[in-house]
């Protein structure tokens, strides 16, 4: 009784959120939407039994890729009103796109059929006393090991080459190494001179030229170095 | 008779909500007797007195703050985007309360035992987030932006290392259950083993909980307060609850992953004596001071150094100790056995 109201309540304020997402002007207000609508999913997770999928999909989802969706969003500069002015320009085709979708999803919707030999390819259940995180595991590490490596080295092979593309070395830009800065030993960069009262410093010795390996790099020397 | 009431749903109902006030109401005293005790801590390092007004030893010092926060005017900006102005802190001090529901306080003293309660704990704290970063953009503030911006990506840098330092533990257990955690360390404490990880996991935690050195999200030099710079009187004394609270659910997440949770250091005679709450709230005052003492230690990070430490020391380091951890308890055969 108590699950069935909580299910319709979650499910309906998660179709309420997503509709909100697409529909919101501001696009700060549709990534709060979509987040609302991360937790009523994972709720719906919880009803079914699959906690830790339900707790995966709020960090993964909301604690990670929101927080990055937000972080981009909120340094947008929207002009609501030039947004407001596209509306009608865009309405025509925008409008054949989601008609051509929405013809789509009903011909796959009428013409899906379940195979007759699906519920013998269905793992066995799971007994009652195996949590489903040790289910979960069991079922991805053992009889689909080879497809989770191989979906582990797709993203791999994703976020190497996003930092490609966006990795640029400026020249003319002073970075901090620090390996260089602990390296300096107190000869390189100090001389202790002893100045006879009166005299000045006319001639001061130079310390011992050292190979500089990379001059530009620790540019601004020990003074910024470790733990300020 | 009161069994019997017990087992009805509405007896059910009054025993959670009696539940949740017997946890909520220790947390919130510990957390005002937090801020008592971190002007005390750091007067005491400083050779200065503290609060020492207010009642005997300044220990009402807390009310008083509080009383005259609450009587203060809460000012919304102009600008600011209003519901969500307001609800930034309450989503801030909401989540540092919640997470307590499955902090096991002794053998069986836990309001929700749950299969997967270190990735709850791990969930609500990757939230946190938002109450900041909601707040920075409701303001309508450049610099509650900047602290919002900067605090978000402290946070997110740090939650990385703090995920792989969990996982080494939850190798060791063998299940995500917070009693079974501890229960794994009745013969040996994992801060001993996992020394590396638990140092990891502390200064992670001192910059998730944007506490010093890693304060730079509030930055009072440079960006006057961070993010909260345009919140007053109750609204920014949520944020305040807030931080503090999430130190104690730190300190708690700290006792119950490396230091034993509610066991005594040895079970021998008298220590085995004193219950495991007690051992817990001890443990929890020991990090909290820790805490506090680094306060008083050390300068602020600057915001490179504070990305090159998580980025480039903390994440390569837990990394390879979730590979060494596994490694060795595969070698040995010391892995645990399912429940």
């Amino acid at each position: 009784m108590i699950a069935t109201l909580a299910f319709y309540l979650f499910a309906a304020v998660l179709l309420a959120s997503a509709t909100m997402v697409v529909v919101a002007r501001n696009p700060v207000h549709a990534v709060l939407f979509l987040i609302l609508a991360f937790f009523n999913a994972s709720a719906l997770f919880l009803l079914a039994g699959a906690e830790f999928l339900a707790l995966i999909l709020v960090i993964v989802y909301v604690g990670a890729v929101a927080v990055l969706f937000l972080f981009v969003v909120m340094m947008l500069d929207v002009n609501f009103a030039e947004l407001r002015e596209g509306f009608v320009r865009y309405l025509p085709i925008g409008g054949v796109i989601g008609g051509i979708l929405l013809v789509e999803l009903l011909l796959v919707g009428t013409a899906w059929t379940i195979s007759p030999q699906a519920p013998l390819l269905l793992a066995e259940p799971v007994p009652e006393a195996v949590t489903n995180t040790r289910a979960l595991g069991r079922l991805l590490y053992t009889d689909y090991v080879y497809l989770f490596q191989a979906a582990g080295l797709v993203l791999l092979v994703a976020m190497v080459g996003a930092i490609v593309l966006t990795l640029r070395d400026r020249p003319g830009v002073r970075r901090q190494n620090v390996g260089a800065q602990l390296a300096r030993a107190r000869d390189a960069t100090l001389a202790v001179v002893k100045v006879a009262p009166g005299a000045g410093l006319t001639v001061v010795p130079k310390p011992e030229p050292k190979p500089d390996p990379e001059p530009v790099e620790h540019g601004h020397g020990g003074h910024h170095g470790g733990g300020h | 008779m009161i069994a019997d009431f017990l087992a009805t749903p509405v007896g059910q109902f009054v025993f959670i909500v009696a539940a949740i006030l017997a946890i909520m109401i220790p947390v919130l005293i510990g957390v005002a007797y937090l801020t008592y005790a971190e002007r005390k801590v750091l007067a005491a390092m400083q050779l200065r007195k503290g609060p020492n007004v207010v009642g005997p030893f300044g220990l009402f010092q807390p009310f008083a703050d509080a009383i005259k926060l609450m009587m203060k005017e809460t000012v919304i900006p102009s600008g600011s985007n209003r519901l969500l102005f307001l609800m930034a802190p309450m989503l801030t001090f909401g989540l540092a309360l919640i997470a307590w529901a499955v902090i096991p306080f002794g053998p069986g003293l836990v309001l929700a035992d749950i299969n997967v309660g270190v990735l709850y704990l791990f969930a609500i704290s990757s939230l946190g987030v938002y109450g900041i970063i909601i707040a920075g953009w409701a303001s309508n503030s450049k610099y509650a932006f900047l602290g919002a911006l900067r605090s978000a990506a402290q946070m997110v840098s740090y939650e990385v290392s703090i995920g792989f330092v969990i996982i080494t533990v939850l190798l060791c257990v063998g299940s995500l259950n917070l009693s079974r955690v501890v229960e794994a360390q009745r013969d040996l404490w994992f801060l001993i083993p996992l020394f590396p990880m638990f140092v990891v996991f502390f200064i992670s935690a001192l910059a998730e909980t944007n506490r010093a050195p890693f304060d730079l999200p509030e930055g009072e030099s440079e960006i006057v307060a961070g993010f909260f710079v345009e919140y007053s009187s109750m609204s920014f004394a949520l944020f305040f609850l807030g931080e503090y609270a999430n130190m104690i659910l730190m300190s708690a997440m700290t006792t119950i992953l490396f230091l034993g949770g509610w066991l005594p250091p040895f079970d021998v005679a008298p220590l085995n004596w004193v219950p495991g709450p007690i051992w817990f709230a001890l443990k929890i005052a020991l990090c909290l001071f820790v805490f506090l003492w680094v306060r008083a230690t050390f300068p602020r990070y600057r915001y490179d150094q504070l990305m090159r430490l998580g980025w480039k020391v903390f994440l390569p380091l837990s990394l390879l100790w979730v590979a060494l951890t596994s490694g060795a308890l595969m070698l040995f055969g010391w892995l645990p056995s399912p429940a």
